[in-house]
């Protein structure tokens, strides 16, 4: 059930937390786009430092370190695979700004990584679906979204409860061949598979009884709202934006690995 | 015969859904375990086939703990059936349903055939042994997960809330199948809250509050004690509702089947019209 | 005029071999609080879906006969429309909630209509206070009971204002005690809103005190249609397997014993504790 916690959006209060998910959508996408901004290490380590007072604002320490280690091994990866290019591409030979460039591109990823992390973390799917119903997205598809993340733990739930009845007839889905096992779940998805299809029609039944499809021109119950604390990110994420493409334009960056 | 021993237990997130369980339940006695939502029961009986293992405390099966064995050893002794059939139904016919339980048993094919026959025809559903299991009624279903457990003839049957959903010839039906395991000297577990089912089949109940057991006794006493009412949250069932309102004419208010409810009132007529 | 009539009602779904309901022709006054029983299978759930269009709209297949509900041919309109009329509770709770908070649920079918959001908050207070369910308002579905869920999905179609409330089997995954809690809400809603109420139920034992209607279908046909205190008096509707209340049967089981208790069959204990006290108090 471990896989489905991640998803569980924890109810901590900050205010962060509070922040309107379209203005923290924004910060994150003018984040990506810095990043791409600048490939040398040096912006991009201050990008990521950047980052750390809205983690720690956010008292989402914890989870946020640890979506960081699982990016570590793709992270890994990005680095060897840019250090063996230019090992094999500049005849054999490993140089001090070739790790430097390799270690920017990883923490361009690493970036990349925490900033949608913090967005996630400090964003209920509530006001996820809030959002992408107040934004110019088709609402079947803010519709679709939050009731899958609403039936994630019944469905979850229901699956536990089909392996059990399956193991309760004998069923041992630990035992045997990779290929066995494979097989073994066949009498776990398909119930799942029939019990989601009825599930959605019953779903259907009650939409249409309430009225689903009567206008176009659907009205909603909540209203997101601009606070101050959205301004002052707004203020923020635009100020980012224009400070960096300054440098990028006209502020040479320098190399780490020409002091050395 | 099941036995639990100090039993407690906590779920992963750490609710405590078991707070020291103690009880015996011989073989072929018949116990309707009851209480509101929450109260336990599911949890409880999880443990008899091992689906469950105790945090603290012991469940021996014939004697032998559950934890020193599996799921699948276990269930070969204890038959569950589930609340919701379509969380077990997956074949392409009722045949081969039936026939899953018993191959991961390791029955042999002859058996396996014989005791497809058996089931299909105890539970009415020889004419469906080719059909797809999705393509029968509610009802009909259940009687296939039913069959489908029965085929490996366990000692023990649990059955996690089987009323739900059923009509009353349905629930005719389920009372006499019970009845019939009951001659067969099978013990029968069942998770419920539908007083007036238990109180027609009348078997020993055990009554659960918040992980604790609250009451285990006569089903009589226990489902017409009102200390235990105000506490647990069952409701009376109806031929005790109507003598609990009868106070003033002193008549018992134990009384929970129809034909002791006639004879009683019939009696007290009888004595009114001597004095 | 009736505020729900059918004349030969007939419907048979898709790739089905045999009509689920046959010839149904019933009325249903205004106010009323009607109990539909039967045995599973008796087309009683298919005869809801009438009510508000989902048969024949959602589940295609051919209606035949005729049928108006709230003055309003169903054929002939949408299932949005009927929504301003006709709510439907259905049978399992959790398949009838899926926003992520309580009151946003209960403000789905009123966004579906496009009403402005004070009207809507209005609205969505007015409903949760019905049902006695305003402290959970911000909660999520996953997070309260069975009961409480099915007095959500209640509040949802009350919400709309209809003026029939259609009821199939609201109870059957709730425990005893949810399950009058829920009779009590939809009972209240009937005396004190005036809302037509329609209920399915096999529980006849909680239900029948609350209807001087009853409807009892058996095979896709209305078998019985009127009093329930004669129908469930009758044998044929023992044999047709409806579970009739334990104190309608003890009472006619003492009066063929000679006692003398009054012509009145009970529906309740009530009322047969109450004749009792009579019979057995005097000579």
């Amino acid at each position: 059930m471990s896989v489905f916690d991640g998803l569980k959006f924890r109810k901590v209060y900050s205010p962060i937390h509070d922040l309107d998910p379209r203005i923290k959508f924004f910060y994150v996408i003018s984040i990506f786009v810095v990043a791409i901004l600048f490939s040398q290490i040096i912006p991009l380590l201050f990008l990521f430092v950047l980052q750390i007072p809205f983690v720690l604002l956010a008292r989402v320490q914890k989870q946020w370190l640890r979506s960081l280690r699982g990016a570590a091994f793709l992270a890994g990866l990005i680095f060897a695979i840019n250090v063996a290019t230019s090992y094999f591409t500049t005849g054999y030979v490993i140089t001090a700004s070739a790790i430097e460039n390799a270690a920017a591109l990883t923490l361009r990823f690493v970036v990349l990584v925490e900033s949608f992390s913090v967005f996630f973390l400090t964003t209920s799917p509530d006001h996820l679906g809030l959002a992408l119903e107040e934004s110019r997205v088709p609402y079947e598809f803010a519709f679709a979204f939050t009731t899958a993340v609403r039936f994630v733990p019944v469905l979850a739930e229901e699956a536990q409860t089909i392996m059990d009845a399956q193991k309760a007839r004998g069923l041992e889905l630990e035992k045997g061949s990779l290929l066995k096992r494979i097989r073994n779940y066949v009498p776990v998805l398909i119930p799942l598979i029939v019990s989601a299809i009825r599930r959605s029609l019953e779903l259907a039944e009650a939409m249409e009884s309430r009225a689903w499809g009567a206008t176009k021109k659907r009205t909603n119950l909540y209203l997101l709202k601009l606070h101050r604390g959205d301004y002052a990110l707004l203020l923020i994420t635009v100020g980012i934006l224009v400070v960096s493409i300054y440098v990028r334009l006209f502020v040479p960056v320098p190399m780490i690995s020409r002091f050395i | 015969m099941i036995e639990a021993q100090d039993v407690y237990f906590s779920y992963a997130n750490k609710v405590e859904a078991l707070k020291g369980i103690s009880l015996t339940i011989k073989d072929g006695e018949f116990v309707a375990i009851m209480g509101q939502n929450g109260a336990g029961k599911s949890t409880l009986v999880k443990h008899f086939n091992g689906l469950l293992k105790p945090t603290i405390g012991t469940i021996l099966i014939d004697g032998v703990e559950t934890t020193k064995t599996s799921v699948a050893t276990l269930a070969r002794n204890v038959g569950f059936v589930f609340q919701n059939p379509d969380h077990q139904l997956f074949s392409e016919t009722v045949e081969d349903e039936i026939a899953f339980a018993l191959k991961n048993f390791g029955f042999e094919s002859e058996a396996i055939e014989k005791r497809i026959t058996w089931a299909l025809n105890l539970l009415a559903l020889t004419q469906y042994r080719k059909t797809s299991p999705f393509l029968l009624s509610g009802g009909e279903r259940k009687r296939v997960a039913l069959a489908s457990v029965l085929a490996w003839d366990p000692q023990t049957l649990i059955l996690d809330e089987p009323t739900i959903g059923q009509d009353h010839e349905q629930k005719e039906k389920l009372r006499q199948f019970v009845l019939q395991m009951q001659t067969q000297k099978k013990t029968v577990v069942m998770v419920t809250h539908d007083v007036e089912f238990v109180a027609e089949c009348d078997p020993r109940v055990i009554l659960m509050k918040e992980g604790r057991v609250m009451a285990d006794g006569i089903g009589k006493e226990i489902l017409t004690d009102p200390s235990l009412l105000k506490v647990s949250s069952i409701v009376l069932p109806q031929i005790a509702q109507i003598f609990s309102k009868l106070s003033l004419l002193g008549l018992p208010k134990d009384v929970i089947d129809i034909y002791e409810a006639k004879q009683i009132l019939l009696n007290a007529k009888e004595s009114k019209q001597h004095t | 005029m009736a505020i729900i009539e059918t004349k030969n009602l007939t419907y048979v779904y898709p790739g089905a071999s045999k009509p689920s309901i046959s010839d149904v022709s019933i009325k249903i006054e205004k106010g009323e609080f009607v109990l539909i029983t039967g045995p599973s299978g008796c087309g009683k759930t298919t005869l809801c879906r009438c009510f508000n269009g989902l048969v024949p709209h959602f589940y295609q297949g051919e209606l035949k006969g005729e049928i108006s509900v709230a003055g309003i041919d169903t054929l002939k309109h949408h299932t949005y429309e009927m929504a301003k009329h006709v709510g439907l509770v259905f049978q399992n709770p959790e398949n009838q909630l899926f926003a992520l908070s309580i009151e946003k649920d209960v403000a789905f079918g009123l966004e579906n209509l496009g009403l402005p959001r004070d009207e809507m908050r209005k609205k969505v207070d007015w409903a949760l206070n019905q049902t006695g369910i305003y402290d959970l308002r911000e909660r999520s579905p996953h997070e309260i009971s069975g009961g409480q869920q099915q007095r959500v999905a209640i509040a949802a179609v009350l919400a709309m204002e209809p003026e029939i409330i259609v009821l199939d089997e609201p109870t059957s995954f709730l425990d005893p005690l949810s399950a009058e809690k829920i009779f009590e809400v939809i009972y209240g809603l009937n005396k004190q809103q005036g809302i037509t109420v329609v209920l399915v139920e096999h529980r006849l034992d909680l239900t029948a005190k609350y209807t001087n209607h009853l409807i009892v279908m058996n095979e896709g046909k209305v078998r019985f249609d009127g009093n329930p205190r004669e129908i469930l008096s009758a044998e044929e509707t023992r044999l047709i397997g409806v579970g009739i209340p334990k104190a309608t049967l003890l009472y006619q089981m003492l009066k063929k014993e000679g006692l003398n208790l009054s012509n009145t069959t009970p529906l309740s204990s009530e009322e047969l504790a109450g004749e009792l006290l009579e019979a057995l108090k005097s000579k």
